[in-house]
């Protein structure tokens, strides 16, 4: 059991690093993305990377605030 | 899309990965043992080379479209994270990754072990520390060459690169017998998570359906403005900095696990 923990947790850093809300950002943007493609048609090729710059900065601020 | 910036991407991110583990493999053999140091070595390398023929082969069967939707989410997550640390350790929010230090810490806590024998190897310390190590930044690597070499359906480039840099690094580490201290790791990891997040972003929204403005071309748009973003953002946290005063000093933790 206990290395079954180590395996899951050397995978969940491995994968999702430091913070879990950039994968939950990017897992998201590309589920719309995929919506608006197959089901509305819309080709938005431009929402994945606006959606990942908003991650990134968005943990920056997280890791950053408070120690300024 | 030419081989040339696959071999070169796969390069750097390899080298940085074949570094951190030439560290430990370094400390390992200069203060316990070599034979069981390479036992170790040895054991993670074919352990990996099984993981490569049980994957790479699968991947292949995999529809492209999926695959680019799955690898692209799992690269532009990972580059997100690289880029994250490397801007933080740019702007002193995080202590720089230091493979003198990194060394130096693995050193004392291996003259601290003891020396026990266990199923044939003489020094099962040295052997594990040594598995580990390799096993650990050599799934990286392996990650990093089926992702890039299969999704541009080029495996032998991604190959090439990653061997260019485990044996460049494996060279330079025998023959200055010392962690390579030098290299400007946090850049390298900069420009890592750049291409990461630009490829994963990029074949990320290919797999979910749209079509990109002039192709692969867009890549060649796409790399800049993920390295311009990222640089902005370096600057307004060190511009932040300075008008807040010096940031904290990175707590014993964020050292711990850089």
């Amino acid at each position: 059991m206990r290395r079954l923990k180590a395996i899951g947790a050397f995978w969940y850093d491995f994968v999702i690093g430091d913070d879990w809300r950039v994968a939950a950002v990017v897992v998201a943007a590309l589920a719309l993305t995929a919506l608006l493609a197959h089901a509305a048609g819309v080709n938005a090729w431009w929402l994945l990377p606006v959606c990942v710059f908003a991650a990134l900065g968005w943990s920056l601020r997280r890791a950053t605030a408070g120690k300024s | 899309m030419n081989s040339l910036p696959l071999i070169l991407t796969v390069f750097v991110a390899c080298a940085v990965e074949a570094t951190e583990a030439l560290t430990i493999v370094l400390a390992s053999g200069l203060t316990r043992e070599w034979r069981s140091t390479f036992q170790g070595m040895a054991v993670a390398l074919v352990v990996l080379a099984i993981v490569v023929a049980a994957v790479g082969p699968a991947l292949t069967l995999v529809p492209l479209g999926a695959l680019r939707l799955v690898v692209g989410a799992l690269l532009a997550i990972f580059g997100v994270q690289w880029l994250r640390k490397a801007i933080l350790r740019a702007t002193g929010h995080k202590s720089l990754h230091d493979e003198a230090s990194a060394y130096l810490r693995e050193v004392a806590a291996a003259k601290a072990a003891t020396v026990t024998s266990r199923r044939g190897v003489n020094d099962w310390y040295a052997f594990t520390l040594s598995f580990k190590g390799v096993l650990l930044e050599g799934l990286e690597v392996v990650f990093i060459v089926i992702t890039f070499g299969d999704n541009q359906r080029n495996l032998p480039a991604a190959v090439i690169g990653a061997a260019a840099a485990v044996v460049v690094i494996t060279l330079t580490g025998i023959a200055v017998r010392a962690p390579l201290a030098r290299l400007p790791e946090n850049a390298m990891k900069f420009a890592v998570g750049v291409m990461l997040t630009s490829f994963g972003v990029f074949w990320g929204a290919e797999g979910a359906g749209v079509s990109w403005p002039g192709n692969d071309a867009s890549l060649l748009g796409l790399v800049p403005v993920v390295a311009l973003v990222s640089l902005g953002y370096t600057a307004l946290l060190r511009q932040a900095d300075r008008g807040a005063g010096p940031a904290v000093r990175p707590s014993q933790e964020e050292v711990a696990s850089s």
